[in-house]
């Protein structure tokens, strides 16, 4: 009996970061994610599905390391070929772009699902994200950049999100110094590391070897945090190279653009993304009460490569599971109504619910948590809504 | 409100001078007081007390904003989710492996047999006989390590050496050098990012500090 019951208890225990979505936060879930696909809509993008599950090459963009060890695996009884639980969804709208839809203008797509990840990305967060996106293929200019920033904000503004910045940073000021100072495989990806971690000390000894310049240059990038004053400190600092010239002139428009549309705009010339396949502008948002980023993006321009066409790309998602923190109205009042079959009654339910007002029907065994304020009472042979 | 993550003792004392340089000065000594947060003479700055190897988690979940921590602890946490912008040259030793007084070492690594190693660094450890191409069993222990060879445990230790006092009143010799340590100075991320008017000038005064120190030795 006592074994019985340790096992049963076991059994009904999730495993670890994954958690089932309760009725409260799954109503604010539900009513940010349909709130922002309608705002996607009235930009211009069109929503997409990609399937759950992929075969592993499709799913994994090149050299992709760490989405690979982020990716469940499985094998696939029909075809004996590995597939993965997609992990991150970008790659598979890029592969829509590039290789289904096939077009040669610009196209905007957003999707939103859930994400299966091996092992959590902080802490607190959880292995199933539920990611909400957008992303513009086909234009390479920095307007595409600033209309993606522009609708991410405007995303979490809807969604109840205050007080928000948006912290900046181009992964091509790195790839320049790791270029020029020849860094491939274990060594670039030791610098890449350290220099996410600010780890100055590891920096040091790494960039021991290489030129003056080059040296500087690095450890330059790493203290480059802060406002405006960070890009005219880089361009004093950084080796001159003109992939830092070009990138370090974005990140300027970037800021007047930006500012002129009331967005509060940081620097972080270190900031490198967690994902192999950003080539570009890296952006996160990050909002007072939240200690993770609330939404991350950037410039991908190689990914579609892999499915037989590189168009340029960028966009930002956004996981909804962990916006729930934001304060989110209650439960809207509900009606009581009685059970029965008299055809008034039922056209009075019918009509109210036809308002937009919540109708329980009381069902005659006790109610659990019902927030009801009114109830429809039948008066003088007439339904009718009555205070509580 | 800045809260910083320190660790009672040798850390505790060598951070002192360096929040000095920032103009803090905490209000008691973790000795004389069982209280786990201390003010201090600045109203929004406040230090936690916590157990040296629970510092970045501290950190990490922005329990902290700031926190010193070695670097053995720090290779053992992984340090994701941190920053770690600088050397702060304190609470120096080194990481070390020690056996037995007469144990051959060598021997026992070239014959490529596997070897029982206890520690409590064990990610340091595994990693740092791996490289050597040695098969080791760890054991993890939380403390008093010198004694798993004295009575059989172990083959060899893995542990930070500052003075070796406590080796050599075990009949211990350190026979390799894994890696100096010191301690780092550690920053939420998102707190950089949020509190950076005020957390910058604190880090730029401890930069100042170690950096004129060092001019010294």
């Amino acid at each position: 009996m006592g074994i019985w019951f340790v096992k049963t208890m076991r059994n009904w225990i999730l495993p670890e970061y994954i958690s089932d979505v309760l009725p409260a936060e799954a109503r604010q879930i539900e009513s940010m994610r349909r709130n922002m696909l309608d705002l996607f809509s009235l930009y211009g993008y069109e929503q997409v599905e990609p399937p759950l599950v992929e075969y592993v090459e499709s799913l994994l963009t090149q050299q992709d390391a760490a989405l690979d060890l982020k990716t469940f695996k499985l094998v696939d009884e029909l075809s004996g070929r590995q597939m993965g639980l997609r992990a991150d969804i970008t790659p598979q709208v890029a592969r829509i772009d590039s290789h289904i839809l096939n077009r040669q203008g610009v196209t905007r797509l957003c999707y939103t699902g859930s994400v299966l990840c091996t092992r959590p990305d902080g802490l607190l967060s959880t292995r199933q994200p539920r990611q909400i996106g957008a992303e513009i293929y086909g234009c390479a200019d920095l307007a595409a950049d600033v209309e993606i920033i522009e609708l991410m904000f405007a995303s979490l503004a809807q969604a109840g999100v205050s007080d928000m910045s948006l912290e900046v940073g181009h992964i091509g000021l790195f790839n320049a110094i790791a270029d020029a100072a020849h860094w491939q495989g274990e060594l670039r990806q030791s610098a890449f590391n350290a220099l996410k971690q600010k780890d100055v000390p590891t920096l040091k000894t790494l960039a021991a070897s290489l030129a003056s310049e080059l040296q500087q240059g690095l450890l330059a990038l790493a203290s480059s945090y802060g406002d405006l004053s960070v890009l005219a400190q880089a361009r004093a600092q950084l080796p001159a190279l003109p992939e830092i010239a070009a990138a370090l002139d974005g990140l300027q428009q970037l800021h007047a653009a930006l500012t002129a549309r009331g967005i509060a705009v940081r620097f972080d010339l270190a900031e490198l993304p967690g994902s192999y396949y950003h080539t570009g502008l890296v952006f996160n948002a990050y909002a007072k009460g939240f200690t993770n980023a609330v939404a991350r993006g950037g410039r991908y321009d190689s990914v579609g490569e892999k499915f037989g066409r590189s168009r340029p790309a960028t966009g930002f998602s956004i996981d909804l599971r962990g916006l729930t923190s934001v304060p989110f109205p209650g439960k809207k009042a509900a009606v009581l109504a009685p059970k029965g079959e008299d055809a008034a009654l039922l056209d009075a339910i019918r009509a109210l619910r036809a308002q937009g007002e919540i109708v329980i029907v009381d069902l005659g065994v006790v109610q659990s948590e019902v927030h009801a304020d009114r109830a429809l009472q039948q008066k003088e042979g007439v339904w009718q809504v009555i205070s509580l | 409100m800045i809260t910083i993550a320190l660790s009672k003792g040798r850390i505790f004392e060598e951070t002192l001078p360096l929040l000095a340089a920032a103009g803090i000065v905490p209000a008691e000594a973790p000795e004389s007081t069982r209280k786990l947060i201390i003010g201090t003479n600045q109203p929004d700055v406040q230090l936690i007390i916590v157990r040296a190897s629970d510092v970045p988690t501290y950190v990490q979940y922005g329990a902290a904003d700031l926190g010193v921590a070695g670097k053995d602890v720090l290779l053992e946490h992984g340090g994701q989710g941190l920053y770690q912008p600088l050397d702060l040259e304190i609470a120096k030793c080194a990481l070390m492996v020690a056996t037995q007084n007469g144990f051959d070492y060598e021997g026992a690594v070239k014959q490529g047999a596997r070897m029982r190693i206890a520690t409590k660094y064990t990610e340091q450890a595994k990693e740092h006989f791996a490289a050597k191409g040695v098969h080791v069993d760890l054991i993890k222990l939380y403390g008093s390590m010198e004694l798993a060879p004295l009575v059989g445990l172990a083959d060899a230790i893995v542990d930070l050496v500052s003075t070796g006092g406590t080796l050599k009143a075990n009949n211990l010799v350190a026979v390799e050098h894994i890696r100096d340590i010191s301690s780092r100075l550690v920053v939420n991320q998102s707190s950089l990012k949020l509190k950076h008017e005020r957390l910058q000038p604190m880090i730029d005064a401890f930069a100042t500090t170690v950096a004129a120190r060092l001019a010294k030795v």
